[in-house]
């Protein structure tokens, strides 16, 4: 396991460098810009706008974080040719793809942490205090975060395989296709066949259910979370996880470089 | 008998191409060979020849058709066969986000060095390859040249037993190319065996125990030096100078060049000429042996695989 946490940190350093976190300037500047303007329009529902809006935007900066950089992670190790010293290294390539992962898990931990303080700031800023209930802000960063874990992980696989924008195609899909997974396993047959129907039920239990993650309109509204969900959750992406990295290792110890 | 540095069995590699990937070419084809420990291998032939297909394979960048490989008994598969190994691969290029020095610190934790060590490690490798004044700059300000120090560097962080490079010369102004040459010889000194690809037959001849020459996929023999390169003399070359007016009937052949003059002749009638040259009081400034050119070594092998005649014949191991 040294040698994934040595490429973890690696990965971690190059984002830090590459400018990765400044996208918490963006954040910062949203959620000062939608304290001020909430604070004068939005009558007795501030709390609920500041954090929809800043929950919102934690997930869809990670989304493009997890997404653009998940796929350049191996991608662009293949492309610059700055893979070929470091297999050439003792170093399992199961070991490489690991790090990578972890390392971006970890940028992302970072972020969404910097922006989750940056939400609190400007929960404050618009109630001038923090109640007890808004603890569930945290949960809900944390699925966000296992939620972008799991994006990470299908953008990995997807770029061992595949080319970089392939490959943001194919995780793009997913993502939106697991975001109505609930729905197409509760889907009625109306317009089309059992068959069709029994297919369709049949995709929606292989692919990732992004609903278990999201918590969003419970915690804007401060509603309390079951206990189950934390841990459930955490399973659940975790297995998953586990698998499509797999999956990836399996299809990236046989993948010749350039 | 000790063991082989580097034993290559029957080592082969198709790449897909065209439509659907259907078609195949190969590019390697039945390589068998050995490095003996301890000695410098050049591994020779012209771009495309498949030498870096080969190193490639070796450090399982690449995967084989068909065949096996072992580095210092090792099977190719182990990856703690990399302990022992150092690899500089062809133009290479590092994350430009790091310096020299952290890059080469993030390599060496992957050896199992210590914070101590690798710290020691680093600094003396950047000295040995003229980059202490440069360890702290970030990679993306390198030159192509100074990329290719630290890969070397890299190479040779661990202190390996077997060090491949791919191209080690490549883009290195000749200052640059003498200072990797006695990187390589110290290499020997220390007893490490080095494999190195190259098309500069200069850089073989100078620093290569044996060599080995492939041409279109194949393996066309493998031998010293003077085995390889001497296999057609094509005589010797004298340059002197000599005043205006001399009848010297060697002229008739000569180029002039400014107040030189340049003249070919076999190897047997050497003598003869330079006694001319002393009768005519001329000034003899060198006399060297012909030997075939980089090119016309090489398409001489191109030509007789095209012509499907029997490979030149090349004595020795």
């Amino acid at each position: 396991m040294k040698n994934v946490w040595t490429v973890a940190l690696n990965t971690f350093r190059e984002a830090v460098r590459d400018r990765v976190l400044y996208n918490l300037v963006f954040f910062a500047l949203l959620m000062m810009g939608a304290a001020i303007l909430v604070g004068q329009i939005s009558i007795g529902i501030e709390e609920s706008v500041i954090v929809s809006l800043g929950l919102t935007a934690i997930s869809v900066i990670g989304l493009f974080i997890a997404v653009f950089i998940g796929v350049g992670l191996v991608s662009k190790e293949m492309d610059k040719r700055t893979l070929y010293a470091l297999l050439a290294k003792p170093v399992e390539r199961w070991e490489f793809l690991l790090g990578k992962f972890c390392g971006l898990v970890m940028t992302l931990t970072v972020n969404t942490s910097a922006m989750a303080v940056g939400l609190y700031l400007a929960l404050w800023t618009v109630k001038h205090t923090l109640e007890k209930s808004d603890a569930w802000i945290l949960v809900a960063v944390y699925l966000i975060l296992l939620k972008l874990s799991l994006v990470v992980a299908l953008a990995m696989l997807f770029s061992c395989f595949t080319t970089p924008f392939l490959a943001i195609l194919f995780t793009a899909g997913i993502y939106v296709a697991g975001t109505f997974a609930g729905e197409l396993r509760t889907m009625k047959a109306v317009d089309i066949s059992t068959g069709a129907m029994s297919l369709m039920r049949g995709v929606s239990f292989l692919l990732p259910n992004f609903e278990n993650f999201n918590v969003m309109g419970a915690v804007a509204h401060g509603r309390a979370l079951p206990g189950s969900l934390v841990w459930q959750a955490t399973l659940y992406a975790a297995l998953y996880g586990a698998v499509v990295l797999a999956a990836a290792a399996a299809v990236f110890s046989r993948r010749s470089l350039k | 008998m000790p063991t082989p540095a580097i034993e290559i069995e029957h080592l082969s590699k198709e790449y897909p191409y065209g439509f659907l990937n259907l078609k195949k070419k190969k590019s390697l084809e039945d390589l068998s060979m050995q490095v003996e420990s301890g000695e410098i291998f050049g591994f020779l032939g012209p771009n495309g020849a498949g030498k870096s297909t080969t190193i490639k394979l070796l450090m399982r960048l690449i995967f084989p058709d068909g065949g096996s490989a072992r580095i210092l008994g090792k099977s190719i598969d182990d990856v703690s066969m990399h302990q022992d190994t150092g690899y500089l691969p062809e133009q290479p290029y590092f994350y430009d986000y790091l310096t020299a020095a952290e890059l080469l610190d993030y390599f060496a934790r992957f050896h199992g060095l210590s914070e101590s060590d690798r710290r020691a490690r680093v600094e003396a490798m950047l000295r040995k390859v003229g980059l202490e004044t440069a360890g702290k700059m970030q990679l993306r300000k390198y030159s192509k040249g100074m990329l290719q120090r630290v890969g070397l560097a890299q190479a040779i962080l661990h202190n390996p037993q077997v060090v491949i490079l791919d191209e080690p010369m490549s883009g290195l102004d000749p200052l640059g190319r003498r200072e990797v040459r006695d990187i390589i010889l110290a290499l020997k000194k220390e007893g490490r065996t080095v494999l190195f690809s190259t098309h500069i037959l200069s850089d073989a001849e100078m620093l290569c125990d044996r060599v080995g020459v492939i041409v279109g996929g194949k393996l066309r023999g493998v031998g010293t030096p003077e085995e390889m390169v001497g296999i057609k003399t094509q005589g010797m070359e004298i340059l002197f100078e000599v005043a205006e007016g001399k009848n010297l009937p060697l002229l008739a052949n000569a180029t002039r060049t400014g107040e030189r003059y340049r003249v070919q002749t076999p190897e047997d009638e050497l003598y003869g000429a330079i006694e001319q040259l002393r009768v005519a009081g001329a000034r003899i400034l060198s006399v060297t042996q012909i030997k075939p050119t980089l090119e016309e070594f090489f398409m001489n092998l191109v030509e007789a695989d095209r012509a499907q005649a029997p490979a030149i014949e090349v004595t020795g191991k």
